[in-house]
């Protein structure tokens, strides 16, 4: 019994090693951009630990300075260290980009299944719903999902994640279209399986690698998205520390003090171009259509 | 070809009744009621329920939607009442202008710049030309854009002082010194597109040079231009268009962010005001024009597609 175990423990996790781990380690630039995001996951962590004064704490007298020995990368105008608002940024962003793309995840993929699994009338009204979502720019509807909601951090992430829900879901009933009239689902029904048993072991894991992939790209722009809409000053609300807040905050003082904005601008530009490196991976050790050719 | 049209305006036509219920609803799930907005502190109940007649508020939903609808195909799009300006004249007339230059002027550098880095890095391949190509389409790609404005105004505005750094000069009223001032906006705008240009190209053209009938071009004896940019190049205008036409949702994005930098007073600028002003009935002006912005545009790709390659042409 124990035996038997084991065995198909090893060759899930062969199957694993074969169809994630080396593809994946092949992909050089997918390493680097993934050894740099770890970089940014523990900073983000131990960001407590690491910072040198509260992100939030004001000090006129030392504001505007450039980095030194007590400020390590300077202050901005309101005199709060940009070290360590640098740092709680790191934890903001990274939470705000996986919290929205997941929640958009969950809620697209149950729409995508639905809409694909039972077909007729209520996979109409779905895709319809699903369509007036995808007719908007992603930051024209994360805009306007703000305006309704109102600001503050919370609401960025519920924002977000609505705006990801149209790209899953259809992604998601595509899939499961495909999948549907295959020979095994209709061997699991003869078998007598219940709808829920086979959408958990045998529609999902077929459909999850591409939306997986399309979550990972998906939380690089979640990351500049929501940046982007503190820069507008629509998103989250200071003295937050936020880059893209801090970046909009600096950017009065761009020739006397240009390490404001500077610090969170370049932070920001390396998390996400490391994340597009990993994304860039993920998609090339998945799928064989759009392998490199070099 | 008549049944292809029909079903494809029937579906355009599907998806813009889409749009413009997402609108409507978004003006319905806005918080606040707009009458005692309008109304302002002070008001009675019968002056209240007198304005809520006239708005036609008291009316089932269906019949709101329906008046709204009719209201916004007329360009009866009502004034802000914050700037007390017509809303057609405001987002129409004025904001997407500014927003049509400012995306087809970032467009065209990414182009010229784009398309030669990625024919030579197709041509070249593992050259430094080709490292460099590839460089460039990741951090560009990657780069938050409002931040890559706020230098460029910072080392060639300020700095330098060879560029305004803020407002728009309209191109069609004074052509050099339009182009002047949306320099730097398009730069900015513009290097997030040249690298996926760039991509793009010297992927679609390493594919078209191993096809055989580049090979029968090679044979016939034709210069190695001819080769690459008649024979090769003519097959990567699809891949290449398409790409264009799928990024519209980023270059939207980048445009609302490049206008907040630069001060263009145009949609994007036009959308971050109201929002901050809670003025609703702009923010959904804003909202419906994009929708429509993108149906065209998705419309406007696949027309060209016939028109590029003759074999999708109905005989």
């Amino acid at each position: 019994m124990t035996e038997a175990l084991n065995v198909t423990a090893l060759t899930r996790e062969s199957q694993w090693k074969r169809r994630f781990l080396q593809p994946m380690l092949r992909q050089r630039s997918a390493m680097v951009g993934l050894a740099i995001i770890a970089l940014y996951i523990l900073a983000a962590v131990f960001a407590p630990w690491l910072a040198t004064h509260d992100p939030t704490a004001q000090d006129l007298m030392a504001s505007l300075q450039g980095p030194s020995a007590a400020h390590w990368l300077g202050t901005d105008s309101y005199g709060q260290d940009l070290y360590s608002r640098l740092l709680y940024g790191a934890q903001l962003a990274l939470i705000i980009g996986f919290a929205s793309v997941a929640i958009g995840l969950v809620v697209g993929v149950a729409i995508g299944l639905a809409a694909g699994l039972m077909g007729g009338r209520t996979e109409w009204v779905l895709m319809r719903i699903v369509d007036g979502l995808l007719a908007f720019p992603e930051l024209i509807l994360a805009m306007a999902f703000m305006a309704v909601l109102g600001l503050g951090t919370e609401n960025v992430v519920y924002a977000l994640a609505l705006s990801f829900v149209g790209p899953f879901a259809r992604m998601t009933r595509g899939d499961v279209l495909q999948v549907k009239n295959q020979p095994y689902i209709e061997a699991a029904r003869l078998m007598g399986l219940t709808t829920a048993a086979i959408i958990w072991r045998h529609v999902l894991p077929n459909v999850v690698s591409p939306i997986l992939v399309q979550a990972g790209m998906r939380v690089s722009i979640a990351i500049l998205l929501e940046s982007g809409l503190s820069f507008l000053g629509i998103g989250v609300v200071p003295p937050t520390p936020d880059w893209g807040l801090m970046i909009a905050e600096g950017r009065a003082f761009i020739t006397m003090a240009p390490w404001i904005s500077g610090v969170p601008g370049v932070a920001l530009a390396i998390l996400l171009v490391a994340l597009n490196l990993l994304g860039d991976g993920l998609r090339d050790a998945f799928d064989p259509t759009t392998q490199k050719d070099a | 070809m008549f049944q292809a049209v029909s079903a494809k305006l029937a579906q355009t036509l599907l998806v813009l009744l889409i749009v413009s219920v997402a609108s409507f609803t978004f003006l319905k799930l806005a918080p606040g009621d707009p009458v005692s907005i309008m109304l302002g502190s002070d008001y009675s109940k019968t002056s209240y329920e007198q304005l809520t007649h006239e708005l036609g508020l008291d009316q089932p939903v269906i019949f709101q939607y329906g008046n709204w609808l009719a209201d916004f195909v007329r360009g009866d799009w009502g004034t802000s009442y914050i700037t007390n300006q017509n809303i057609f004249e405001l987002a129409v007339l004025q904001a997407l202008p500014v927003t049509l230059t400012l995306a087809g002027f970032s467009l065209l550098i990414a182009l010229v710049i784009g398309i030669p880095t990625g024919v030579l890095a197709a041509l070249y391949r593992n050259s430094w030309i080709d490292v460099l190509a590839t460089t460039l389409a990741i951090g560009g790609n990657a780069f938050p854009s409002f931040y890559l404005g706020i230098i460029l105004i910072w080392v060639f505005g300020v700095d330098l002082g060879w560029f305004p750094v803020l407002g728009f000069v309209a191109p069609w009223e004074d052509f050099w010194r339009g182009l002047w001032h949306l320099a730097l906006p398009a730069i900015t705008l513009g290097a997030w597109y040249v690298g996926l240009i760039a991509r793009i190209t010297r992927s679609s053209l390493l594919e078209v040079l191993g096809q055989p009938y580049i090979l029968a071009a090679k044979a016939r004896g034709e210069p190695a231009w001819r080769v690459v940019w008649v024979h090769g190049m003519r097959n990567v205008l699809m891949p290449l268009v398409t790409v264009i036409g799928l990024q519209l949702g980023g270059m939207l994005r980048g445009a609302v962010m490049t206008e907040v930098v630069f001060a263009l007073p145009g949609l994007g600028m036009m959308v971050t005001t109201a929002v901050l002003n809670r003025e609703y009935i702009v923010v959904q002006a804003g909202i419906m024009i994009t929708g429509l912005l993108f149906v065209a545009v998705n419309l406007a790709v696949d027309q060209t597609y016939q028109f590029l390659d003759p074999r999708l042409r109905r005989r």
